[in-house]
């Protein structure tokens, strides 16, 4: 029986162009199928939604030789600075500042805009000359000990070694696997918007963390920076319904006025936050990636840079099993990837779900914990140091592309 | 696949059984689909090392004639079809052929698989860049003159990988009464503890077959990982050896 590709990948969103362009590197032949048509999915429409990259990730970017393509369009984080806060009374005299000369690596991540991330991803994508199925999604696969089948809503029928789900965290290909997930809602709505602001940020990105919910203002390139701010979600949803001066009223007291006059420099976005982990993160033939495996509260700006992490996680598995003659599809072989994987998502789930609960609360006694926490932390440097190599992505059994080397 | 042809489709299903059987990673070979990643690193950075192949390209063995001596359902001549080799997968037990056919017609790999003897290649003039005898050795009657005709298989600068288990008193516990009785991985009977050779043995064995033995080193289980490794040092239960026939 013949192959009509060596592996199959169910959405080309982040996570899909990035490991198509892995695998390509190792020699295998890649397919990406995704819904959406690929001028819709490259627009480079400035919409204000931005990542915080971890070092590792920038790495990953670089090693698959599309961080050039947005280098000079993102900004280093500096500094980080974590502080507790309530509306109207600016924030708490405790607070937990980083700095990236703490750690050797330079600066602790950087914020790339999607504007940018994603044409360049997709641009790497076809300089590769990766098969790409557009406007194209999977309705069935069927698994045997040799291979997977798979038929696209026009009738396609593609046999491939493996399918890879970076289908997100409504994941049908998880779904057709029997894959079951875990999770739940927040109650809570992320709201995401582009701002522009009198004084520079100086390369500094602020948490604070109020009682609905964290807010983070992530440091763009110029006077920009991108907010992602916690509401509950019905409060959330009266915001957004707000014109945007009222918008920005409601902002403006729950930082402060350090940055000096903010205004609005792109479209508002709000999502639900919800924990939805799939309870194994290979089926057979198939293996999920980001979303499609652990859709996490997005607290720490750790999805994109987790996503990576099993990109380059899956990707060093799999071309090592190649280069040995093995079956890439084989649950072995899989196994290597849930086995490496599993339990650093764990702790992330785990880690930001119970963060969340601590900050998102206006007991006092909570309050005091956290501030004194927080004042903790930040006098002892060991804890500090390890909390940013955490958040840069330094921490854990690294794969090779997340140290920067070819697979 | 000509002669699958001559065969009537009860027997093709009752094969690609005994193939599923064969390749089910948690089912009767369980045992060897735990050694086989540790034998393939192995096999894998020898031939590149020996015939300088980059492993990081597509099908670096392309251009390699290799024969795979005691295939069984073809475990190792598959990886190594995939890795672009000309693959000839031989073994004595008549039953095996038709089921590794099946599975690799399965796989979309063309591999050569015959039911036949190392003695028998010789005597047809068959010559290879590479031999796997793997796990073969303790189980035949005359291993010098067995070992003797691997020689002769091997093209001037060929190499064999030869891989068996050592003889002490931990191989004994570790492979017959572990493998064997506790944990059932092995049906008893499978080994027999006097036909065990140590690693100074089979040099011993390989230099008198006419080969310079080059390399070897353990395969040593991890029962926390649940997994094989390579050692340098511990050769004390399996082991592997690389040797090669002089130019």
């Amino acid at each position: 029986m013949s192959f009509d590709t060596d592996i199959l990948i169910a959405g080309g969103g982040l996570n899909g162009t990035s490991l198509a362009l892995a695998l390509a590197s190792a020699g295998f032949d890649v397919t990406i199928v995704d819904p959406l048509p690929a001028p819709k999915r490259a627009a480079g429409d400035f919409d204000g939604r931005g990542y915080a990259l971890s070092i590792a990730s920038q790495r990953v970017l670089k090693a698959l030789g599309v961080w050039s393509a947005v280098a000079e369009m993102t900004q280093p984080i500096l500094d980080i600075k974590v502080t507790d806060g309530r509306p109207g009374e600016g924030p708490s005299p405790m607070m937990l500042a980083f700095d990236h000369a703490e750690i050797e690596e330079g600066p602790m991540g950087f914020l790339v805009e999607d504007r940018h991330l994603r044409p360049a991803l997709l641009r790497a994508v076809d300089d590769a000359g990766i098969t790409q199925l557009n406007e194209r999604r999977v309705v069935d696969q069927d698994a045997d000990a040799n291979g997977i089948s798979v038929t696209l809503d026009d009738g396609t029928l593609l046999r491939a070694h493996l399918l890879i789900g970076c289908d997100g965290k409504t994941s049908s290909v998880a779904t057709r696997a029997g894959i079951k997930r875990i999770g739940w809602q927040y109650g809570q709505t992320a709201l995401v918007c582009a701002i522009e602001h009198e004084k520079p940020h100086e390369g500094t990105a602020h948490q604070f963390f109020m009682p609905s919910g964290p807010l983070a203002i992530l440091p763009l390139t110029g006077n920009r920076a991108s907010i992602v701010w916690t509401e509950k979600s019905e409060r959330a949803a009266e915001i957004q319904m707000l014109s945007d001066a009222e918008y920005l009223d409601v902002l403006r007291p729950r930082f402060g006025d350090f940055l000096g006059d903010i205004s609005l420099a792109g479209k508002r976005f709000s999502y639900p936050l919800g924990l939805s982990l799939a309870q194994n993160f290979i089926g057979p033939r198939v293996a999920l990636v980001g979303d499609a495996a652990h859709s996490v509260h997005p607290i720490a700006g750790q999805g994109l840079n987790a996503g990576l992490k099993d990109v380059a996680a899956l990707a060093e598995v799999l071309a090592d099993a190649i280069r040995c003659g093995e079956d890439v599809g084989r649950a072995d072989v899989l196994l290597r990837y849930r086995q490496w994987r599993r339990f650093d998502t764990a702790t992330l789930a785990i880690a930001t779900d119970g963060f969340n609960r601590l900050f998102s609360n206006d007991n006092s006694l909570l309050r005091t914990i956290r501030d004194l926490g927080l004042g903790a932390a930040n006098a002892l440097p060991g804890l500090r140091r390890s909390l940013i190599r955490e958040a840069a992505g330094l921490t854990g059994d690294l794969p090779r592309l997340a140290k920067g080397q070819p697979l | 696949m000509a002669n699958l042809n001559t065969i009537d489709a009860s027997e093709i299903e009752k094969f690609q059984a005994m193939a599923a059987e064969w390749w089910d990673p948690d089912g009767k070979f369980k045992p060897l689909h735990m050694l086989n990643p540790c034998r393939l690193s192995y096999i894998t950075s020898q031939i590149a090392a020996e015939f300088g192949r980059d492993l990081t390209t597509p099908h670096p063995f392309k251009g390699l004639r290799i024969l795979d001596i005691g295939c069984g359902g073809g475990l190792l001549s598959e990886p190594m079809a995939r890795l672009g080799a000309t693959v000839v997968g031989a073994d004595a037990a008549e039953r095996n052929i038709p089921v590794a056919r099946v599975h690799a017609e399965q796989q979309g790999l063309d591999i050569d698989y015959r039911h036949t003897s190392a003695e028998a290649l010789v005597e047809a003039g068959e010559t290879f860049d590479a031999v796997l005898n793997m796990e073969v050795v303790e189980h035949v009657s005359d291993p010098l003159a067995f070992l003797s005709a691997c020689h002769d298989l091997l093209k001037p600068g060929g190499l064999m990988t030869c891989s068996t288990i050592n003889r002490n008193a931990k191989s004994y516990a570790m492979a017959i009464i572990g493998a064997e009785h506790i944990m059932r991985w092995l049906p008893k009977g499978t080994h027999e503890w006097s036909k065990f050779i140590t690693p100074d043995e089979l040099y011993e064995l390989l230099s008198k077959a006419g080969l310079d033995p080059v390399d070897r080193k353990g395969f040593v289980f991890n029962p926390i990982s649940w997994s094989w490794r390579l050692s340098e040092r511990d050769l004390s239960v399996n082991y592997v050896t690389a040797s090669v026939r002089p130019s």
